[in-house]
């Protein structure tokens, strides 16, 4: 039998606590009542509103939303398959709400990881999800999923934490784990806490040599590893007003990085040319309440760079002394579009790779890798010698393609730089802009990208 | 109530440590509890006993939305994660697996390793050699899916879905 297509919360959290929530709920609207027409909302609570069927929702309530795109992939994916097989009930919600992307190792590097491809392969074909990404059609998911599938308002869930990339196209996106995520395909909903909001006004323009990713790391690096924890961080003011959509991602993608729920932007027009909608219905409004509002002035960032082991041990480059890189990664969920190929290429163009240096690229989609060959820049990093390869997540989380060795240093454009995070527990990462990673390819060690740019 | 040994563990432990990226491709499921927080102890995994309790600081199970982290934990025979303060997802993967969890505050200054404490999760309180810890209990919904033992578990129970 099938589940009911408007599953309630009942399949959720059972009758007996469904009873006493709407209670909770209903003490919530009465305490709200007086104030409901005067009190504001932040873009992320109206998605949570609209999703819940409320008229306005308040921090710290539970509410369950009903989901617009539920995304898995080849490393969490299988586990959320196998919860459904337990279960005794597999079919999606929505066929066409669910997206299924290969992209941790493709193609496919060991017989283990070729039958979790195989797995997830069966699982699309058997239900003819027309959402499925395979080998030769993907790129990592988060890019595939801006590129493709999300849009200004949308409640987004995927088993990967980077899921709040999407948050820069104006929806609400979070990662969950791999059993909620079959409770997901299974209800086509999911218990959400409705985070507090901090706003991050970030005004002025940076120089040339700097770029989003020195804005985030500067963030992370003042805030903590969970100082927005369990809280949506919205990125709001000139400074992202002017910024490229791939900018915009490079900062919504490392909102987790300081404990984030989501990261989030307010859709503008640059938004709506990007998903291809005619106009967006949702934003924060002007007196919205925030929990935290923190002024990042642009004109002051350097070049910055998260030193190992944690995301908030943020140095300027240029006072972080020496290190040398056995190998500069360029590319992941958060540096890897074209914007990113093209500030590396910019710099690499004419100049090759220290000799004791491996300079890894992937492009993080198809549709990045095309463009950037259209444009010559796979040539200036080969040329370069640099290696290209394919689009999917390589090194970033020591999957394959450049696996670092006892001892090793990699200065890299990901997000993480954990104990053993590309390889041995004695390996180094340090996270940098394309830029920085660039320039410190061509010196072999970490280097000031600016002076490329006629700067310091 | 729950009692059992406890292991220290500092702020920010993240789930790259818990659990490395290396050992999640593989298909049997009984390597994870090997390996687990082997990024901070290795030899945590021939240490740890059935019935023992994690204490940890702020912002535990921090990084990747990687549940194996908390079925690495729980198969690993923890019976109880009690921390400053949880990452969200980690958080959520604990629930959903039915590894139980106390947020409260104050109990990493507490409590000394290998020292043996009394946890009650329905009143969210913690007994220690040094006092009493009490926290905010987890909302009735989602203990009853950490009493389920998860929300497989959960679901089976009630066979909601056939």
């Amino acid at each position: 039998m099938h589940v009911q297509k408007k599953a309630t919360i009942v399949e959720l959290v059972g009758l007996s606590s469904y009873s006493l929530y709407r209670k909770f709920l209903n003490l919530t609207t009465q305490i709200c009542e007086g104030r409901r027409f005067l009190m504001a909302m932040t873009i992320s609570e109206k998605i949570l509103a609209r999703a819940s069927g409320r008229d306005r929702v308040e921090p710290g309530e539970y509410v369950v939303g009903k989901i617009d795109l539920a995304m898995i992939h080849d490393l969490t994916g299988p586990l959320t398959l196998n919860v459904l097989k337990e279960v005794g009930y597999d079919r999606p919600w929505d066929t066409d709400r669910v997206v299924i992307i290969l992209d941790h190792q493709v193609p496919a590097n060991s017989t283990v990881t070729a039958a979790l491809h195989k797995q997830l392969r069966e699982y699309a074909k058997k239900y003819g999800l027309k959402n499925y990404h395979d080998v030769g059609r993907q790129g990592v998911c988060h890019q595939i999923l801006a590129e493709s599938y999300v849009k200004p308002g949308m409640l987004v869930v995927g088993a990967d934490s980077h899921t709040c990339s999407l948050g820069a196209l104006g929806a609400f996106a979070t990662g969950i784990g791999s059993t909620e995520m079959a409770s997901v395909f299974i209800t086509g909903e999911l218990w959400f806490r409705v985070p507090e909001t901090i706003k991050f006004e970030i005004t002025g323009k940076m120089e040339k040599g700097v770029s989003a990713k020195d804005l985030i790391l500067k963030i992370i690096g003042t805030v903590g590893v969970d100082g927005a924890r369990y809280c949506a961080a919205e990125f709001t003011g000139n400074g992202i007003a002017n910024m490229s959509m791939d900018g915009r991602l490079t900062i919504c993608n490392m909102a987790i990085e300081m404990g984030g729920k989501t990261g989030i932007m307010n859709p503008d027009r640059r938004t709506l040319d990007y998903t291809g909608v005619k106009a967006a219905s949702v934003a924060s409004d002007s007196d919205a309440e925030y929990m935290k509002v923190i002024g990042v002035d642009l004109e002051e960032l350097e070049p910055q760079v998260a030193i190992p082991h944690s995301v908030d041990n943020v140095k300027l480059v240029s006072e972080a002394g020496e290190i040398t890189a056995d190998q500069v990664f360029i590319g992941s969920c958060t540096n890897g579009r074209l914007e990113d190929l093209e500030a590396a290429a910019r710099i690499l163009k004419g100049r090759k790779v220290s000799p004791g240096t491996r300079l890894v690229v992937i492009p993080a989609s198809k549709k990045v890798y095309i463009e950037a060959e259209a444009r010559g820049y796979i040539k200036i990093f080969m040329d370069a010698d640099g290696v290209v390869c394919n689009p999917n997540c390589g090194p970033c989380l020591g999957g394959h393609m450049g696996i670092l060795a006892d001892g090793e240093n990699c200065v890299s454009t990901s997000n993480r730089n954990f104990i053993g995070r590309m390889g041995s527990t004695s390996s180094k990462v340090y996270l940098v802009s394309p830029e920085t990673a660039a320039a410190t390819a061509i010196e072999g060690k970490l280097a000031d990208p600016r002076k490329y740019f006629g700067g310091r | 109530m729950l009692k059992g040994r406890v292991w220290k563990f500092g702020d920010d432990v993240d789930t790259d440590v818990i659990i490395p990226a290396k050992y999640l491709r593989s298909v049997d499921q009984t390597v994870w509890p090997k390996h687990v927080l082997e990024g901070l102890d290795p030899s945590f995994s021939l240490k740890v006993k059935l019935g023992d309790i994690i204490v940890a600081g702020k912002n535990f199970g921090c990084g990747s939305s990687r549940e194996q982290a908390a079925l690495a934990i729980k198969w690993a025979g923890v019976a109880a994660v009690i921390a400053e303060s949880f990452a969200r997802i980690f958080f959520r993967n604990a629930i959903n697996n039915g590894l139980p969890l106390i947020e409260c505050r104050g109990i990493s200054k507490l409590v000394e390793e290998g020292e043996v404490i009394a946890v009650d999760l329905d009143r969210g309180e913690v007994r220690t050699n040094n006092g009493m810890l009490r926290s905010v209990p987890l909302p009735p919904f989602l203990q009853e899916i950490v009493n389920s033992g998860g929300l497989v578990e959960y679901y089976k129970a009630r066979k909601k879905v056939h």
